[in-house]
């Protein structure tokens, strides 16, 4: 196999190649095993299936499971433990003096071996040379034991697998419940992953909180997150008041659903209600376009176009609009968000049942009277979700307001003045070159929790509301 | 306005009757009298226009894309489809009850209120209190919901919803009541109250409804209209038709035979 993996090796790297190899291997195995576990079901049914419990696929997918299952465990586990076991048997057997050294030097070391075992890099020294030959006779002794284990451990499983094929055998059942837990686990990834961000972003800021205090965080009225660099610089000191940012934040999302939600309501009405078919069928794509556009666009459609007409507008009427003015980036974004307020809300108002429309028509109503009275109400709880939907959306926008909004934290309510949004700061806070213990890059973290804990908290109230009062039409 | 002379008090008259969906005809050519004072039964197999000829009555129709009326239809002598007649007030003066109980998602109160409140029936509250209140009572509902009258109207079992739905018909004080499968949804004990409520708003009301069964036309109604493929195969005295039936389609309906 080595080899074989040599003769690749101009193309390839040697030890993708290898375990290229193991896998193909491997997959020829399950093939085998799956042929003969269902010729297998055949045989001892005598050639008639109807004798078997299971049909012949269901064995040949047991004998297949049994074969690539536990030689996949094996390579897998070994792919997660090869460079803690590398590393520990490489630096055990490095010269005394070496293995002495500080931990960041040792990684150094460490690092500069495997650099030349693996990508031949020049050996700066005959410790380096002899460690990285060590380093890689025994990266290939532990690959050739595991891939060996692992075609073993095949082999052995459609052996064992084989021998207990037997027209009783509940083949279909046991195969469907691994089937069951791989959707399990699927269906776990992204929770989990979302778990994985809540825990990396709380340790984050609970780091954060060590050097600033909770409280100056939540209702500290001052933003400037600036860390000397040495002790006696100006404006040494930096502060890390978060309610600017968050004012900020609910002004320009407040414009955007000012907006957003009239619009968007309204379309979804004459969508619903008035349109002709035709029509709708080509206006509501369109209008889910807007969803599509990325973000980036809509930023600079605000920053070079809706930003200087405001502010030229405003200076027509005597008022002093500053050029990165809220009142531009809630317009634009809460152009961004019509499409989640309207294509929500008609599918609402389409799901009213006719049979309601049909009651108040019968009564006498007029067309205006049936959708204000009956059909708005019954499809309120859904509108409401729509609308809080496109909120979160609006709160954790990033692009429109990194270019249209301000840097200054200003604390205002004047959406002609420049704020800056909890977004924006994240990113500032984390472009560039970033010390990761400072607590400037830290509040970043800080913000995007609350930013997360926010929205979540709205989407979890959307989601309630729509559940608990959503009329039950069967 | 084309006046036609009423004839011993029907209050619906239909000549010639067509109604096409699209291309496809729903209604052939229906001469059919509904009297005062009666009720009037649909019956026929699924797909025969017996609803749409119920819905034509109201211009329920109007609703439907594509869909055309042809012929004659007059209620009190008052073309229904003159372009002159206003939907709102015929909408008005013929309620209708659906196959479905659809209570408005409002309060019991508002749902029986809301008929005279977009026709301003009622000058002030007192007086849209005694609508709803005699409304109720007529559908037979009052003594079951008048300590909850600010419920939802969707809380209520399916046959009181039914009758909610009766009590906000007759709140408007139509002349005429269509009913359309009224208790096709409703179990034998709440359809049996409606049969009753519907026995007893006779004398007020003129009522024509559509029913798949038979047993129920037997015993609620004074006429009964059998229509199949689209066209009025026969009209008479209930007891005539279930009993004596002249046409052999109509004998082999109600035998049972087909349908």
């Amino acid at each position: 196999m080595a080899a074989l993996a040599r003769a690749f090796s101009p193309l390839i790297p040697t030890d993708f190649m290898q375990l290229l190899i193991l896998t193909a291997a491997l997959a020829l195995l399950v093939v085998f095993g799956y042929a003969s576990g269902q010729r297998r079901a055949l045989a001892v049914a005598g050639g008639n299936p109807r004798l078997l419990h299971s049909l012949p696929r269901y064995h040949g997918h047991f004998v297949a499971l049994w074969c690539g299952l536990p030689a996949l465990l094996v390579i897998t586990a070994w792919l997660v433990l090869e460079p803690t076991l590398l590393r520990l048997l490489v630096t055990n057997a490095l010269p005394a003096e070496m293995a002495d050294q500080p931990a960041e030097r040792l990684a150094l070391f460490y690092n500069e071996i495997r650099n030349v075992a693996r990508h031949g890099h020049a050996a700066t020294s005959d410790v380096v040379a002899d460690a990285a030959r060590h380093y890689a006779g025994l990266r290939q002794t532990m690959f050739m034991a595991v891939g060996s284990l692992a075609l073993a451990l095949a082999m052995a499983g459609v052996v064992f697998a084989r021998r207990r094929v037997s027209p009783d055998m509940r083949a279909r059942n046991r195969v469907e419940r691994v089937v069951a837990v791989f959707l399990v686990a699927s269906s776990t990834v992204a929770i989990f992953t979302t778990i994985g961000i809540v825990l990396s972003l709380l340790f984050e800021t609970l780091r954060f909180f060590q050097f600033v205090p909770v409280t100056e965080f939540l209702f500290g009225t001052s933003w400037s997150p600036q860390i000397a660099m040495r002790a006696d610089q100006v404006g040494s000191s930096g502060a890390f008041g978060a309610v600017p940012l968050f004012a900020g934040t609910l002004l320009i999302a407040g414009i955007a659903m000012v907006v957003a939600v009239p619009l968007g309501l309204l379309a979804a009405v004459y969508m619903a209600e008035y349109a002709q078919p035709r029509f709708r069928s080509v206006v509501k794509p369109l209008l889910e376009v807007l969803a599509g556009i990325p973000t980036v666009v809509y930023g600079f459609f605000a920053a070079l176009t809706v930003a200087p007409f405001v502010r030229d507008a405003g200076a027509m009427l005597g008022l002093s609009v500053a050029s990165e003015s809220a009142l531009a980036a809630g317009l634009v974004m809460g152009i961004m968000i019509i499409p989640f307020v309207s294509s929500l809300s008609d599918d609402v108002i389409t799901a009213v049942p006719r049979s309601l429309r049909e009651g108040a028509y019968g009564l006498g109503a007029t067309k205006s009277e049936t959708i204000k009275q009956v059909v708005l109400p019954a499809a309120l709880p859904g509108i409401v979700g729509s609308i809080l939907l496109a909120a979160s959306r609006a709160i954790g926008e990033t692009m429109i307001v990194v270019m249209a909004a301000g840097l200054a934290a200003n604390l205002t309510a004047n959406p002609l003045e420049a704020v800056t949004t909890v977004t924006t700061q994240i990113v500032t806070l984390l472009v560039g070159d970033q010390e990761f213990d400072s607590p400037k890059t830290l509040a970043a973290f800080a913000l995007g929790l609350a930013l997360f804990v926010i929205t979540l908290g709205l989407n979890a109230i959307a989601l309630s509301i729509v559940n608990k009062y959503r009329e039950k039409y069967d | 306005m084309n006046k036609i002379v009423p004839q011993n008090s029907f209050k619906i008259i239909a000549r010639a009757l067509s109604v096409h969906y699209g291309e496809k005809q729903a209604l052939h050519q229906v001469d059919l009298d509904i009297r005062a004072g009666e009720v009037t039964a649909l019956i026929g197999p699924s797909g025969c226009g017996k609803s749409t000829f119920l819905r034509c009555i109201n211009r329920m129709n109007d609703l439907v894309d594509g869909a055309r009326v042809s012929g004659s239809l007059t209620l009190d002598g008052q073309d229904i489809y003159d372009p002159a007649v206003d939907v709102v007030q015929l909408r008005a003066r013929v309620g209708m009850v659906f196959q479905k109980p659809n209570p408005f998602p409002k309060s019991i109160y508002d749902n029986v209120a809301y008929g005279p409140r977009i026709h301003g029936m009622a000058r002030d509250q007192a007086e849209l209190d005694a609508i709803v209140n005699g409304s109720l009572e007529k559908a037979g509902l009052w003594a079951e919901v008048k300590d909850r009258l600010a419920d939802s109207g969707t809380s209520l079992s399916g046959g009181q919803q039914q009758r909610l739905c009766i009590a906000r018909a007759i709140a408007v004080e139509p002349e005429l009541i269509l009913m359309d499968e009224p208790c096709s949804a409703l179990d034998p004990i709440a359809t049996a109250k409606v049969e009753e409520l519907i026995d007893e708003l006779r004398e007020n009301y003129t009522i024509v409804m559509v029913t798949h069964s038979m047993q129920q036309a037997a015993r609620v109604s004074q006429r009964t209209a059998f229509f199949h493929m689209g066209k009025l195969i026969e009209v008479g005295d209930t007891e005539q038709v279930f009993t004596n039936p002249r046409e052999p389609l109509t004998q082999g309906y109600i035998t049972g035979r087909f349908g």
